[in-house]
C-alpha cells in the first residue's frame, strides 16, 4: 500500500461508516419483576437487524467489493459496535462474511470504539478500557485487523477522554469538526491532544456529512453528485484532511434504495478515486501524515449529537441522568460477583440508545429521537428502562446472597482478575506489534 | 336511578358505589330501576332491573310527518335537536366542545398524554371513544352510518364526547321515566344530572342527585364551566342533595351556593372482600410505600414524590410505588428522577384485575395524600387486605376512618414523619392494621342504604 502521505499537495479524504444496532429492550412492566422476565426484545432486534441487513449491509457491501475492486485507491473505515457484530452474527452470518471480504482487499480497516457502544467513557475507572479492549479483541478475531483509530460512540470527546485513549496506545481518535470545539479554526487540519500528541485529533465535517446522511433526499430532490463534488473542489487547498463520517445505514435504510443513495455513493467514491486532487485515506494512515499536528483543547464535551453537540441527547434531563446513574451505581456489586450473565447483561444496558430513547426534546432533534425509538414516549422508554434496571439489581442481590459465589470458589479478587484476562487482549497493550509504531512518549506523567 | 356505569364495566369507583348501593336498597325491599348508557350484555345484578339506554327508542312523535318508519339518521338527528331545545333553558346554551374529558385536566398538554395513557393498558378515558368529537346537532354521531336507527348509541364512557352524550342521555331520561312507574328519581353525579332533571319535568316525582364528586374535586381552581353548570343546576332543581362526606357538603354549600339543609350527608360503604390469592412476587425491598389512583390534580401525587425524598433520608432503603396512570404522570417521572430517586421508585401505570391485590400484598404502607378527595374507597380496600394508611384530612373516608393517621395534604413534613412512624415502630403498624381492619367492618353499604331509604320514604310521603 502506497504511503498517502507521500504527495503532500493531494488533500485527504477519509470516509468512515458506523454500523450499530443496539439491543433494544423487552416490554418489561413492574408486574413481570416476579416472572422473571428476559430483558431484550429478541424478535424485534433480529427483525431489524434482517431488514437493514437486506436493504443496506448486504447490498451496500457487495458495491463496496465492487468499487474497492474496481478502484484499488478508495478507502473506507468501518465502526462496528460489538453489540451489532454479535448481533449480526446471530441473525444475519452472512454480513459478516461479506465484511470478511471487505477486510480481506486491504482497502479496508476498523476503528475501535467501546463494545456495547456505551457511555462508560464519562465515568471514572476502568469500565471505559474493558469495553474498548473487549471491543478491540473482538474486531480482531471476527475480522483478524487490529483497530488503531478510536471513534467514541456519538463521538463524544474531552481532553480527558483523549488522554485515556492516548493511554490505551491508539494513534488517533475521531471527533466532530464543530464551531464549539474549533472556533475560527478549520476542521480540515491535522491537530493532536495537547498533552499527549502521539494522539492525532480528525475532525468530521459535518455539513458534507450531513449533506449525504440528512439531507440526500432534502426538498423531494436528490443530492447530485456532481454539486457535491463541485463543494469539495471548492475548498482551498490549503485544507488538508477531510473527514466525512455517517451511519452506515444512510445507504439503503435512512434512505431506501430507490432514492438512488447507492449510485450516488458509487459515483461518489469512483471520482474520488479517480481524483488528481484528492486522495482516500485510511485513518490510520491519515494519522501517519507529514503534517505538523496543532494542539486542540476540548476542556467540555462534544459530540455528534443533536444541534447542541453536547451530551444533551443523552444525558441532558433527569431521568437520563438519573437513569444513567442508576445502571452505574451497580458497578461495583455486578463486578464482585463471578456471573459474566449479569456482567454482560449491566454492560448491554449502558448502550447509548437507551438513553437515547428518553430525551424529550421536542424541536426537529426531537423527531430523529423518536424515528430512532422503539417507545411511543419518553417516558415510557424511561420506565421500561427502569424497571429492566430494578430486575437487575435485584438479581444482584440475590447473588450476593448466596453463600456460594462461584463454581470455583475463588474470591472476588481472583475472580476480577481472572475476568480481566479473559477480556483483555494482550496484543492490544503491545505497542509495538502496530504497524504505525508511535509509542507514546511518557510525557504524560 | 339514573347512574353512569355499572360494574364490571368501570372506569372509577362510581360503578361500584352504585352497585352496591342498588344491592343493599334491593335488601331493604326497595326496587330499583337502574339506568345505564351503555350494557354490555355481561352485566350479571339480579337485584336490580337494568335499562340500557342505548336501546331506548326515541320517541316516534317527534318525527316528522312525512318519513316513513324507518327513520334515516338525518332524520333522528333533527329529533334530537328540538327535542333538545325543547329541554330545560338551562341546557340551551350548552355548546359541545371538542375534546373533553373531565377526569383528566382539560389543560392537560403534555405531549407524551395519549402514549402513557396506551401504555397504561386501560386508562381508556380517551382512548374509547367511537365518535368524532366536532359533532353538531345537524350531523349527530349517534348510529352507525349504515343502521338506520331510531335510538342513541352510547359510549358510556369519559371521552371526547362526553358532554354530548350527556345531553342526549337527558333525553332519553325523560323518555325512559315517561315508560315506567317509580315514586322517586335518583341521579348519581353530574352526568346524569340532565336525565333527572328530564325525568322529574315528566314525571313530577321527587329528584335526589347523589354526589360523589364535584368538578373542583376533579379539576381544582380550573373548572369546567359547563360541567359546572350542569352540576349547579342539578343541585338546585334537586328536591335534595345526597353528599358522600360532610367535605363535599361544605363544598356543595360554599362553592354552589346549595342550602345546607337540602344536603344529606351519606357516606359510602364497603362490601366484605374476596379473598385475595397468593402472588409470588419478589420481595426486593424492606419497606414499600404505595400511592394508588389516578395521578391527577386531586390526588396530591406531588406530595407524595416530595414526601418520599424525606422518608429515604431516614430508610435508603425504601421504595415507592406509583399505582395509577394519569395526566400528572410525566411530570412526577421527571420530579422522582429530578430529585435522583428513580431508583427506588415504580410506576406500574393503570392496574388491572388482581394487580390492585398484588400491589396490597407488597405495601407496608398506603398513602392517599388528596388535596380534595369526596370520598376515597381504595384506602377502605387497603385497610382490607391489611395494609396500614394514611390519609389526607381533605377527604371524606377520614370522617369515617379513625384508625388511620391524618395530616394535611399539603404538610409534606407530616407526611413524611407518619410513614417514617409507620416504618419504623412494629406496634404502630400492628395497630393501626388491626384496628382499622375490624372498623371497616362497620362501614356497610347496608347502612348507607338505610339512610337512603329513609331520605326516599321522606320525600315520597311529602307528595
Amino acid at each position: 500500500m502506497s504511503s498517502p502521505g507521500s504527495d503532500k499537495s493531494m488533500q485527504t479524504i477519509i470516509l468512515y461508516l458506523q454500523v450499530h444496532q443496539p439491543r433494544r429492550l423487552q416490554p418489561v412492566n413492574f408486574f413481570d419483576l416476579g416472572n422473571e422476565p428476559h430483558y431484550f426484545n429478541d424478535t424485534l432486534n433480529e427483525s431489524i437487524v434482517r431488514r437493514v441487513s437486506e436493504c443496506c449491509y448486504l447490498p451496500a457491501n457487495k458495491l463496496l467489493l465492487q468499487l474497492v475492486k474496481a478502484h484499488p485507491q478508495i478507502r473506507i473505515a468501518f465502526s462496528l459496535s460489538g453489540v451489532v457484530i454479535e448481533q449480526l452474527e446471530e441473525y444475519a452470518p452472512e454480513v459478516i462474511d461479506s465484511v470478511r471480504e471487505l477486510a480481506a482487499t486491504g482497502s479496508v480497516e476498523f476503528l475501535a470504539e467501546t463494545y456495547y457502544h456505551s457511555l462508560a467513557s464519562l465515568i471514572n475507572g476502568d469500565e471505559f478500557e474493558i469495553q474498548v479492549l473487549q471491543h478491540a479483541g473482538k474486531i480482531y478475531e471476527t475480522f483478524g485487523i487490529r483497530p488503531q483509530v478510536f471513534r467514541n460512540t456519538e463521538l463524544i470527546y474531552h481532553d480527558d477522554i483523549g488522554k485515556r485513549v492516548a493511554m490505551m496506545g491508539f494513534n488517533g481518535i475521531f471527533t466532530e469538526g464543530h464551531e464549539k470545539l474549533l472556533g475560527q479554526r478549520s476542521p480540515h487540519q491535522l491537530y493532536c491532544h495537547p498533552e499527549h500528541q502521539q494522539l492525532r485529533i480528525l475532525l468530521r465535517n459535518y455539513r458534507l456529512s450531513d449533506d449525504i446522511a440528512f439531507r440526500f433526499m432534502e426538498g423531494g430532490t436528490r443530492l447530485d453528485v456532481r454539486r457535491y463534488l463541485d463543494w469539495l473542489h471548492a475548498m482551498p487547498a490549503a485544507e488538508k484532511v477531510i473527514t466525512l463520517a455517517m451511519d452506515y445505514e444512510t445507504f439503503g435504510e435512512h434512505h431506501k434504495a430507490n432514492t438512488g443513495i447507492f449510485a450516488f455513493l458509487e459515483e461518489l467514491l469512483t471520482s474520488l478515486s479517480q481524483s488528481g486532487r484528492f486522495r482516500m485515506a485510511l485513518p490510520s494512515q491519515a494519522t501517519a501524515l507529514p503534517y505538523e499536528p496543532l494542539p486542540l483543547s476540548c476542556p467540555s464535551y462534544v459530540s455528534w449529537g443533536d444541534l447542541e453537540r453536547d451530551l444533551s441527547a443523552w444525558l441532558g434531563n433527569d431521568m437520563q441522568k438519573d437513569a444513567f446513574n442508576s445502571i452505574m451505581k451497580l458497578e461495583s456489586e455486578i463486578k464482585h460477583l463471578n456471573n459474566s450473565r449479569l456482567l454482560k447483561y449491566w454492560r448491554y444496558l449502558q448502550t447509548s440508545d437507551h438513553f437515547y430513547y428518553m430525551s424529550v426534546k421536542t424541536d426537529s432533534d426531537g423527531s430523529v429521537h423518536s424515528y430512532f425509538s422503539p417507545f411511543p414516549s419518553s417516558y415510557e422508554a424511561f420506565i421500561n428502562y427502569m424497571n429492566v434496571v430494578t430486575h437487575l439489581t435485584l438479581k444482584v442481590n440475590e447473588e450476593k446472597n448466596r453463600p456460594v459465589r462461584n463454581e470455583n470458589n475463588l474470591s472476588p479478587a481472583e475472580v476480577e482478575r481472572q475476568t480481566v484476562k479473559a477480556t483483555t487482549p494482550v496484543w492490544v497493550m503491545n505497542l509495538e506489534s502496530l504497524p504505525h509504531g508511535n509509542v507514546p512518549e511518557d510525557n504524560h506523567s | 336511578m339514573f347512574g353512569w356505569e355499572f360494574p364490571p364495566h368501570i372506569s372509577g369507583g362510581l360503578g361500584t358505589a352504585c352497585l352496591g348501593l342498588t344491592r343493599s336498597l334491593s335488601a331493604h325491599k326497595v326496587k330499583v330501576l337502574f339506568v345505564v348508557p351503555k350494557l354490555y350484555g355481561d352485566e350479571t345484578e339480579k337485584d336490580a332491573r337494568l335499562i340500557n339506554a342505548s336501546a331506548i327508542r326515541i320517541t316516534p312523535r317527534k318525527r316528522l310527518p312525512n318519513k316513513s318508519h324507518g327513520v334515516s339518521q338525518p332524520i333522528v338527528a333533527r329529533a334530537v335537536g328540538s327535542e333538545a331545545k325543547e329541554s330545560r333553558h338551562a341546557m340551551s346554551y350548552l355548546e359541545i366542545p371538542a375534546g373533553l374529558s373531565p377526569y383528566e385536566s382539560p389543560r392537560a398538554g403534555v405531549r407524551h398524554e395519549h402514549s402513557l395513557s396506551s401504555w397504561n393498558y386501560s386508562f381508556h378515558a380517551r382512548a374509547d371513544v367511537t365518535h368524532s368529537s366536532n359533532a353538531t346537532e345537524e350531523t349527530p354521531p349517534a348510529a352507525e352510518p349504515d343502521t338506520p336507527s331510531d335510538h342513541y348509541d352510547f359510549t358510556g364512557t369519559y371521552g371526547d364526547n362526553l358532554l354530548e352524550e350527556v345531553k342526549r342521555y337527558g333525553t332519553v331520561g325523560g323518555i325512559v321515566a315517561g315508560k315506567y312507574s317509580f315514586d322517586v328519581i335518583h341521579a348519581h353525579d353530574w352526568m346524569t344530572f340532565l336525565a333527572g332533571i328530564e325525568a322529574k319535568r315528566r314525571t313530577k316525582k321527587p329528584l335526589v342527585v347523589h354526589v360523589h364528586s364535584t368538578e373542583f374535586d376533579r379539576a381544582g381552581e380550573h373548572i369546567n364551566p359547563e360541567m359546572f353548570e350542569i352540576e349547579k343546576t342539578g343541585l338546585h332543581e334537586a328536591d335534595r342533595v345526597i353528599a358522600v362526606s360532610n367535605w363535599t357538603k361544605e363544598i356543595l354549600v360554599s362553592r354552589y351556593g346549595v342550602p345546607a339543609e337540602r344536603v344529606n350527608v351519606i357516606h359510602n360503604g364497603i362490601g366484605p372482600k374476596e379473598e385475595a390469592g397468593e402472588f409470588a412476587f419478589p420481595d426486593f425491598a424492606s419497606h414499600f410505600v404505595t400511592f394508588l389512583g389516578r395521578v391527577t390534580y386531586q390526588k396530591g401525587p406531588r406530595f407524595f414524590v416530595d414526601a418520599a425524598q424525606k422518608v429515604l433520608q431516614e430508610f435508603p432503603d425504601a421504595h415507592f410505588i406509583v399505582a395509577g396512570a394519569g395526566d400528572l404522570l410525566p411530570q412526577m417521572i421527571e420530579r422522582v428522577a429530578q430529585l435522583n430517586m428513580s431508583s427506588n421508585f415504580h410506576f406500574t401505570g393503570f392496574l388491572r384485575g388482581s394487580q390492585v391485590d398484588q400491589i396490597w400484598s407488597l405495601t407496608d404502607v398506603y398513602v392517599m395524600p388528596s388535596v380534595s378527595e369526596p370520598f376515597g374507597i381504595a384506602p377502605l380496600e387497603a385497610i382490607q387486605s391489611g395494609v396500614p394508611v394514611i390519609l389526607s384530612n381533605q377527604s371524606g373516608v377520614a370522617e369515617v376512618m379513625p384508625h388511620a393517621i391524618k395530616v394535611d395534604f399539603w404538610d409534606v413534613k407530616a407526611l413524611a414523619g407518619a410513614i417514617c412512624s409507620v416504618l419504623r415502630y412494629e406496634s404502630l403498624s400492628h395497630v393501626l392494621r388491626q384496628n382499622s381492619k375490624q372498623h371497616v367492618q362497620l362501614l356497610t353499604w347496608d347502612k348507607a342504604a338505610c339512610n337512603v331509604k329513609a331520605l326516599y320514604h321522606e320525600l315520597a310521603g311529602k307528595r
